[in-house]
């Protein structure tokens, strides 16, 4: 059992460490020319465009549900649906709407760059790019990176929006609250802090998934089934790591004074 | 020249490279031999400076590489020319941007990586194939876009890994040819591994035979055929009686 745990122990230090390392490296390749724009914009394009829809439905969703659950609470309670708009506006942009996009991502890009990645390792196209000369966390992790930064805060802006739409919707058609009612509770308490503190969290967020996910591909051993167990343990970690670590940048945040 | 001191590498319980030791001259044809899984693929990539062995030295022209920056190595290896086992094509580029993709890190001009393109294609019979992805291709074409990679920038140093494997036999000795012409015409360095005897004989300078962890002989084909050595006997004869022992089971 002790050396059960301290295995554990040692292989999260140890991944711990080459998270760190593969950050470190990813940071200097980013600046080191020439910069391969081309297949930024590729990945721009396949992070961001193509998670648009999911993360799009998804949000209209959870917007609607939350003003539904919300007013339906405060109706049993307040006899009225007070404040709905002020709640929904107040959750998506603070928590629900980074940790949405980030949990969205995840699944759709965080595995397809593992598996992706992962899949090169075994086939030994990661070795056939070394002897081109070319570096693999220069040509892979970088455009990743740096396209995952770009995007995930975006794509939480934009699932923002979406979810106050999907409340709103449910709140003046369902609910019946005048829409400049909810407009207003929705605009009223809301500070451009609270706007940052969820796109800074965002940006960490799209951090982990790069990191973690190459990461896993780089590492990755043992044929089709090797693939499957880094794909697997990539989003797990990557779904963890970010639920844990919203606490603690949510304390910082308000800490700072930032939402 | 390449040497290869005292060369060990061990993968967790497995003790691959037990005290490699040789010397590969430049311009020369060397092949390695040796049974399946006995560690030539994994002496080929301490060479390119993909592995980094446990304890032992490899120098190229007097620089020892195992104690290279990842930057230096970098550009060590730029100088090698590497055909993978199973082709190592990029799943994502058509075969003329494989082809290309090592000619971009050398700063040719477009024309000039388009004619080198098709050049190199159609040296390994594949004119024309500059379009398709290589999930269209089969097993040999892929090995042969492969091999036009390796080739392409004009290398120091070709390291082949099992370059016939797969082939008819036509194109094998067709490839056989080409890793000949490249070393009469270009002076190339070759080091191939491979289980085509028949190849070996006729590419090769001197041919060294990798048992046990360790080279234990060296020599022309012609010394190779003549040997005494039972273990080389036996591998070259191909018989399953002789010192080397594989594990079956009995049936």
């Amino acid at each position: 059992m002790i050396k059960y745990i301290s295995n554990k122990f040692y292989n999260f230090l140890d991944g711990l460490s080459k998270g760190v390392t593969l950050l470190y490296q990813t940071l200097l390749y980013m600046f080191k020319p020439p910069i391969d724009v081309k297949n930024i914009i590729d990945q721009l394009f396949e992070i961001g465009a193509r998670s648009f829809p999911v993360t799009a439905l998804t949000s209209f969703s959870v917007g609607m549900v939350l003003a539904l659950q919300s007013g339906s609470s405060a109706i049993s309670v307040l006899n009225e649906p007070l404040y709905v708009g002020t709640i929904v506006a107040f959750s998506i942009v603070k928590e629900l709407g980074p940790v949405l996009a980030a949990v969205v991502v995840t699944g759709r890009v965080g595995a397809a760059i593992t598996a992706e990645i992962g899949t090169m390792k075994v086939t030994e196209q990661i070795d056939a790019l070394r002897t081109l000369g070319t570096n693999p966390i220069k040509y892979l992790a970088v455009p990743r990176f740096i396209s995952l930064v770009i995007m995930l805060p975006l794509l939480t802006a934009v699932s923002n929006v979406i979810s106050i739409l999907g409340g709103f919707i449910v709140g003046v058609y369902k609910l019946d609250i005048p829409s400049t009612i909810y407009w207003a509770d929705t605009l009223d308490f809301m500070d451009i802090e609270d706007l940052f503190h969820g796109l800074i969290k965002s940006v960490c967020f799209a951090m982990i998934i790069a990191l973690v996910s190459c990461h896993k591909g780089f590492e990755c051993h043992g044929g089709a089934e090797g693939v499957g167990r880094a794909t697997t343990s990539s989003v797990v970690t990557v779904l963890v790591l970010i639920l844990v670590s919203d606490y603690f940048l949510s304390a910082i945040l308000v800490a700072m004074g930032i939402g | 020249m390449i040497k290869v001191e005292d060369l060990h590498k061990t993968f967790a319980e497995n003790y691959v490279l037990r005290g490699v030791n040789l010397e590969i001259r430049d311009g020369e044809t060397i092949t390695i031999i040796g049974g399946s899984g006995c560690g030539k693929t994994v002496l080929l990539k301490h060479i390119v400076g993909l592995l980094k062995p446990d304890k032992g030295k490899i120098y190229i022209n007097s620089t020892e590489i195992t104690s290279l920056t990842e930057h230096e190595l970098g550009e060590y290896q730029k100088k090698f020319g590497y055909l993978f086992q199973g082709s190592a094509l990029f799943d994502s580029l058509t075969a003329g941007e494989n082809v290309a993709f090592g000619l971009h890190n050398m700063n040719f001009n477009e024309k000039l990586i388009k004619k080198k393109v098709s050049d190199c294609l159609g040296h390994v019979g594949l004119s024309g194939v500059e379009d398709i992805k290589p999930a269209e291709l089969s097993g040999g074409m892929k090995k042969r876009v492969a091999l036009a990679r390796a080739i392409a920038y004009d290398p120091e140093y070709i390291c082949y890994d099992e370059p016939t494997t797969g082939l008819d036999p036509i194109m094998a000795d067709a490839i056989n040819e080409l890793i000949i012409h490249l070393q009469k015409t270009l002076k190339v360095t070759s080091i191939v591994v491979t289980h085509d005897l028949s190849s070996a004989y006729k590419i090769s300078n001197r041919i060294a035979m990798l048992y046990d962890g360790k080279i234990i002989t060296l020599g022309s084909p012609e010394e190779i055929k003549k040997t005494s050595n039972e273990y080389v006997k036996q591998f070259i004869t191909g018989s399953i009686n002789g010192p080397i022992k594989l594990k079956l089971k009995e049936f």
